[in-house]
């Protein structure tokens, strides 16, 4: 990321954190996002890129999203457990970028690293028609680097990806070190 | 098509912040992909306008708006109808010129530039010039050729966004030929 900078005077320092919600129509993030996603599919030569591309706008997204989150809703205290960083996300990251908590969080049976989070008609892709040649792209790799960020930018590294499965499923993968830092504090 | 059908006019909202987040990193992408401001401003411009030739259909289905007579009404629909219904501001008509063909439309909030500040070295970047291009994109839809182009911005230190639109002329329909 470039250097983070802010000018003496800037005005953006005086603004209030809260503020009352301000709300623009679906219909012009679909369209923006649509633009995006066709400019990312204009310099890349393959499916998994452009989902690249896509997670790494995401990422510029998560990582602004967090701070302004963590002092709005918790009094800027960060979560160090891992299940209540995941349902920070669930549940406030969530509602706050989508208006809703994600329809599901679930772990993988047979692997303790490895979370999803699923959610049947997220709103990145409902106007969103996957060509058939194409048909494992799926966009909310958007939100895949946002929650990627998210998690990354509080100390639980890790890598998120996006499927289709029951509607669309971002998989988590974390670090081993988050999982064997979590059982250590678990033991006190 | 299929999903006319259960499209209410009353357009659904969504919170703004991931949308001006969003739109920021969209434009960060484009500065690391682009070697100048220029071209950065070029392709936000074009972006917009491949945003407004589709978003128009949008607008006239939603707001079951008709014909404008003349510009001045076109002025007023884009500020109370069309940013309303998009962005959730209504900008001010003013500065008409003498000749009716040219006004401003003063943003006193614009959610594009929400957290937004610009490095020094981006000085000659038009940050929401993607919005220049939706209006033209657009109003060519509905066969007007204008100009619009960014006057002043906050984020260059003016106290004022104003964007500027000139009228240029009526497309005319070029029915293709045998089609009438």
């Amino acid at each position: 990321m470039d250097t983070r900078f802010t000018r003496g005077k800037s005005t953006i320092l005086e603004r209030p954190l809260t503020r009352p919600k301000t709300e623009v129509s679906v219909s012009a993030f679909a369209l923006l996002f649509s633009e995006m996603v066709q400019y990312c599919q204009s310099r890349v030569y393959s499916v998994s890129e452009l989902q690249t591309r896509l997670a790494d706008m995401g990422q510029s997204v998560g990582a602004s999203m967090l701070d302004v989150l963590v002092l709005r809703e918790k009094n800027g205290k960060r979560e160090t457990k891992l299940l209540n960083m995941l349902l920070f996300i669930k549940v406030n990251v969530w509602k706050s970028l989508f208006g809703k908590e994600a329809d599901k969080l679930e772990q993988a049976n047979d692997d303790d690293k490895t979370y999803y989070i699923i959610e049947k008609d997220p709103l990145i892709n409902a106007y969103i028609s996957v060509p058939k040649e194409n048909s494992s792209l799926n966009c909310a790799a958007f939100t895949g680097g946002i929650v990627e960020a998210i998690l990354t930018h509080s100390g639980f590294p890790a890598k998120v990806t996006a499927h289709w499965h029951k509607g669309t499923t971002l998989m988590i993968k974390f670090n081993e070190s988050v999982i064997a830092r979590d059982k250590a504090l678990d033991g006190r | 098509m299929s999903r006319q059908s259960n499209r209410t006019t009353d357009s659904k909202k969504m919170n703004s912040e991931l949308f001006t987040l969003t739109y920021g990193a969209l434009v960060t992408q484009l500065c690391k992909d682009y070697e100048n401001d220029e071209e950065v401003n070029k392709q936000l411009d074009k972006m917009g306008y491949n945003i407004g030739v589709r978003l128009i259909e949008d607008f006239l289905a939603r707001s079951s708006i008709g014909r404008c007579q003349d510009f001045r009404e076109t002025a007023d629909v884009i500020a109370k109808v069309a940013f309303k219904m998009y962005l959730g501001i209504t900008p001010s008509v003013t500065n008409w010129s003498p000749a009716g063909d040219e006004f401003s439309l003063i943003l006193e909030s614009n959610p594009l530039v929400d957290f937004v500040e610009l490095p020094d070295n981006h000085s000659t970047l038009i940050y929401s010039n993607l919005l220049c291009g939706v209006l033209r994109g657009a109003l060519e839809m509905v066969q007007m050729a204008v100009d619009v182009k960014f006057a002043q911005d906050t984020l260059r230190g003016d106290s004022v966004t104003e964007i500027r639109m000139k009228f240029i002329k009526r497309i005319e329909e070029n029915l293709p030929a045998g089609d009438e």
